[in-house]
């Protein structure tokens, strides 16, 4: 596929890219774009660890070709607290989403690899679900793998986050 | 290719990526204590080392406003163990933690302290360091001595200002007595460290600085680091390895499909494939759609058959160790259980493949990577690139958590080889079935036991066979590329039988452990997984420890008690016991006719050292063979925990992954290769199998700090193994407990 120019919209920002237009998203984000937020871990989408909201829903940028996201608007975790901040009508960004503190609170990261992932889906569901049950987080959560085996604080995070 | 086209490729490549290149700066790379850079202080100059370790400078540098620098010799992997090493060095130099940096791992920086293994960072690194810092101290307070004419003894100091004990405004900073000069003195090791009733900061739970930064996309990884003009490479391999012996062979190449794809390259050295590209998707598509066909001989038995072959296998065979006469005490013996277990390869499968950086030109180079042995690894590279090791610089970065030998060194060489093939610098990100395929797996394993008792219930004999193969020592890459053939580890021992695992808890007069070395060169690459071998010998002994307990009709709890005499062996024992609320008066499992039978089981286990023990609850669906582990209780004892809050986060992920190892990890493989290449052919416990855990760290201030990274898996293995026995009345042989093996062994029982 040749090369072709591509205006994608990111963290609220218009970014112009020239790339074939079966280049996984992932590889835009993490070398173009030089974000370190969505991240490479398997390219199979079986992991999370490239996890971005894509018009407010995870998706697996490794799997994700560029010529699939024009004109929505792509969230990395760079973009996340923002984008809580405009979900919930919020006048100022705050450092972190919810989430991010309570897993820096639980000291819950290991290597901290997942965390990209984690906290864009436990992002998204607290989003659609801001109270949610021990079941409703495993359920939503269970895409996203942690090698640390550090989902017993990573559930505490985020059932923390949920009640605040 | 001249210096002159080399410069003329690095820019053609710059220009094709359109991607600006990030200088970087290791330097910067936030550490877990306290989100500070040691940069802004200032490193040392590098030179290629290892530094003298007798020096105090090689260890601390103090800055002109005091604060210090930490120079140690381990990686962080992810676990924290950098901050207990600041927090060890903080106390000792009197600085608070917000005063305490540390320098990255990097040869040209760094001493050499043999590698981060065996969870030793803290049982090593502290002495070494409490040592280089209470060297220091005493030689600033020599000279605040002089500065403040006053004697030692009246010295105070808080946060690096040393005051004279009732004259609080005589009083002189480290920053000021150093005056900006290095220490230039040897550790005599004679000054003495503090009390433990003096410890400030060493034993107090301390967050980690660098979470807030890997959770909000701030923190870098080696997979974030880019080198100015490098170009993007994969390596090219069969999909899975075959035996160790065969390694992998070309029979031929067709690079045509290539052509369409800007810059890309194929370098090869004899089996060693690899492809180059200005941009990173053009990395990946040309080692897609690269064809090489490659020798694919029936290497391998089959996972099927592997463990009859193994035990059928012609083997050298050693008794490790050995005291009294087993066998006939067992025979004269009131009650004797036998046991067998079967364990299964299995992967370290890091949550991110390994990355590695290489520029290597003109007969120098610097090689950035996640080995966990900086030194080794810039032996390794030099032999095989045919360069001295003072002319390379590796440095560590950190990739995700490794948990022992995945493919970290592997890449690091695969790189360097790359970079010297195209003479230019090199990022080389491996696939996920290149890690998966192409790791140095923890062994399977073939366990006996045989264990004896009186009619007391004390343990009178005991003897254990074992059947497993050495690690390899030599990387894929060196293999491929033919600079030396396929070997393993020099058998030293270290794969031999562990005789802390394998009735080492127990008071037993008559023991013997038995290795059977299997010939490893035909099996699959083999490397140190986390607790090495240690749940499979765990899950062999300990059932048998078990059996006999319950056929003695005595709590297996009870048993245990009654069999040891060593008071930590027992305090960890007791503090497993205590936080599952174990009751020596409930009714087994299996007594219940219910389709879903609750199972509850203790174990006990370590590594090298330390104290390990554990409680497992589980329930197990009767017809359809599903287990859910329900709760994990883990103790470890690992000595003086520097600090709490990390030892606890590292039984807690323990006892996970060790959950995930038992129901669910096994490497696949057919006659030709391995088949698990990814997270559905080696599936790993998710959240909604996880089970809660409980983690208890026993703090002993008086005892040597030992290993806290690994020391409860082989407990937590036991303990669900005994669980399952509780709910079933099923002694199992062979784990993962997939539903199909459980119903097999139901079946058959």
């Amino acid at each position: 596929m040749p090369p072709t120019r591509w205006s994608l919209k990111v963290n609220g920002q218009q970014h112009d890219v020239e790339a074939a237009g079966d280049t996984p998203l992932l590889y835009i984000l993490q070398n173009d774009l030089q974000l370190k937020g969505p991240r490479f871990g398997c390219g199979l989408a079986q992991c999370g660890s490239c996890s971005v909201l894509l018009d407010d829903r995870e998706v697996r940028a490794c799997i994700t070709p560029v010529n699939a996201v024009a004109g929505k608007a792509i969230t990395t975790l760079e973009g996340i607290p923002a984008w809580y901040a405009k979900r919930k009508g919020l006048r100022r960004t705050p450092d972190m989403h919810p989430v991010q503190q309570a897993l820096v609170d639980e000291q819950a990261p290991q290597c901290g690899y997942c965390m990209n992932g984690m906290v864009v889906k436990a992002a998204e569901l607290l989003d659609a679900k801001p109270d949610p049950s021990e079941a409703e987080i495993r359920a939503a959560m269970n895409g996203h793998l942690c090698r640390c085996g550090t989902y017993p604080s990573i559930l505490r995070a985020i059932r923390k986050s949920g009640h605040s | 290719m001249n210096r002159h086209g080399t410069t003329l490729a690095r820019r053609e490549f710059l220009a094709g990526s359109g991607a600006l290149v990030v200088g970087f700066s290791l330097a910067g790379c936030v550490s877990p204590g306290g989100g500070q850079k040691a940069a802004a202080k200032g490193l040392r100059a590098p030179t290629p080392g290892p530094p003298d370790a007798k020096q105090v400078d090689t260890w601390l540098a103090i800055h002109p406003d005091s604060t210090a620098t930490l120079y140690t010799g381990f990686a962080e992997l992810g676990q924290g163990n950098t901050l207990a090493l600041m927090q060890v060095a903080a106390e000792e130099l009197d600085l608070d933690m917000d005063q305490i940096f540390t320098a990255p791992l990097d040869t040209d920086i760094s001493p050499n302290q043999g590698g981060t293994y065996s969870s030793a960072s803290v049982q090593r690194g502290r002495p070494a360091i409490a040592a280089a810092a209470a060297e220091a101290r005493a030689a600033l307070l020599g000279r605040a001595a002089v500065e403040l004419k006053a004697p030692v003894e009246r010295l105070t100091v808080s946060r690096g200002i040393v005051s004279v004990s009732g004259a609080p405004r005589k009083s002189v900073a480290y920053g000021e007595l150093l005056g900006g000069e290095t220490f230039n003195l040897e550790i005599t090791g004679k000054v003495p460290l503090k009390a433990a009733s003096a410890y400030r900061l060493v034993g107090k739970r301390t967050v980690r600085g660098d979470l807030a930064g890997k959770v909000s996309a701030r923190h870098t990884y080696i997979q974030h680091l880019r080198l100015p003009g490098m170009v993007h490479a994969r390596i090219v391999r069969p999909r899975g390895q075959g035996n160790h012996a065969s390694g992998a062979r070309v029979i031929s190449i067709d690079d045509s499909a290539l052509a369409e794809i800007p810059g890309a390259r194929v370098l090869r050295k004899g089996d060693f494939i690899g492809v180059v590209a200005p941009r990173e998707w053009d990395a990946v598509r040309a080692a897609q759609v690269l064809k090489v066909e490659w020798e694919s001989p029936e290497t391998l038995p089959g996972v099927g058959d592997l463990h009859a072959h193994m035990r059928s296998a012609k083997t050298i065979d050693n008794v490790s160790l050995e005291r009294g006469d087993a066998r006939v005490a067992s025979d004269a013996s009131a009650t004797t259980v036998v046991q067998r277990g079967f364990g299964p390869y299995q992967a370290h499968a890091p949550f991110a493949p390994n990355c590695a950086l290489a520029d290597i030109h003109a007969g120098t180079g610097l090689v950035i990577c996640s080995s966990q042995d900086v030194y080794t690894a810039r032996r390794s590279i030099g032999a095989l690139l045919g360069m001295a090791p003072e002319k390379l610089r590796v440095q560590y970065a950190e990739g995700s958590g490794t948990y022992g030998h995945s493919c970290y060194d592997d890449a690091a060489q695969a790189a360097a080889l790359l970079s010297q093939l195209v003479d230019a610098p090199v990022r080389l990100q491996f696939m996920r079935w290149d890690e998966h395929g192409w790791d140095t797996y923890g062994p399977a394993h073939v366990g006996e036991a045989r264990v004896s008792a009186d009619a007391q219930g004390h343990i009178v004999a005991y003897e254990y066979h074992g059947w497993q193969h050495n690690w390899s020592n030599v990387e894929t890459t060196t293999q491929l590329a033919g600079a030396a053939p396929a070997a393993e580890w020099p058998p030293v021992g270290v794969q031999g039988v562990n005789p802390s695992v394998c009735g080492g808890m127990y008071n037993i007069a008559n023991l013997k452990l038995v290795n059977h070395r299997l010939p490893g060169l035909e099996y699959l690459r083999a490397g140190w997984l986390r607790s090495p071998l240690d749940l499979s010998f765990a899950f062999v002994s300990e059932q048998a420890i078990d059996q006999l307990a319950l056929k003695m009709q005595i709590d297996p709890l009870e048993f245990r008690r009654r069999n040891i005499t060593d008071q930590r062996w027992l305090g960890v024992l007791e503090a497993a016991a205590t936080a599952a609320s174990w009751d020596s008066s409930r009714a087994p499992g299996h007594k219940s006719g219910a389709r879903i039978r609750q199972g509850r089981g203790i174990g006990l286990g370590t590594h090298l050292v330390s104290y390990g023990a554990a409680v497992a609850d589980l329930e197990v669906d009767m017809q359809s063979g599903a287990v859910r582990i329900v709760h994990l209780f883990g103790a470890l004892d690992a000595g003086l925990v520097v600090n709490p809050l990390i030892v606890e986060r590292q039984i807690e992920g323990q006892l996970v992954q060790t959950a995930s190892r038992m129901l669910l990890e096994e490497i696949q493989f057919d006659r030709k290769r391995v088949t698990s290449l990814d997270w559905q052919g080696y599936p790993i416990l998710r959240f909604q199998d996880c089970p809660a855990v409980t983690a208890v760290a026993v703090q002993r201030l008086e005892e040597r700090s030992t290993g806290a990274g690994e020391e409860t898996m082989a407990a937590a293995a036991a303990a669900i193994a005994n669980a399952f026995f509780d709910a079933t009345g099923v002694r199992l042989e062979r784990y993962p407990l997939t539903a199909n093996r459980v119903r097999e062994a139901l079946r058959g029982a």
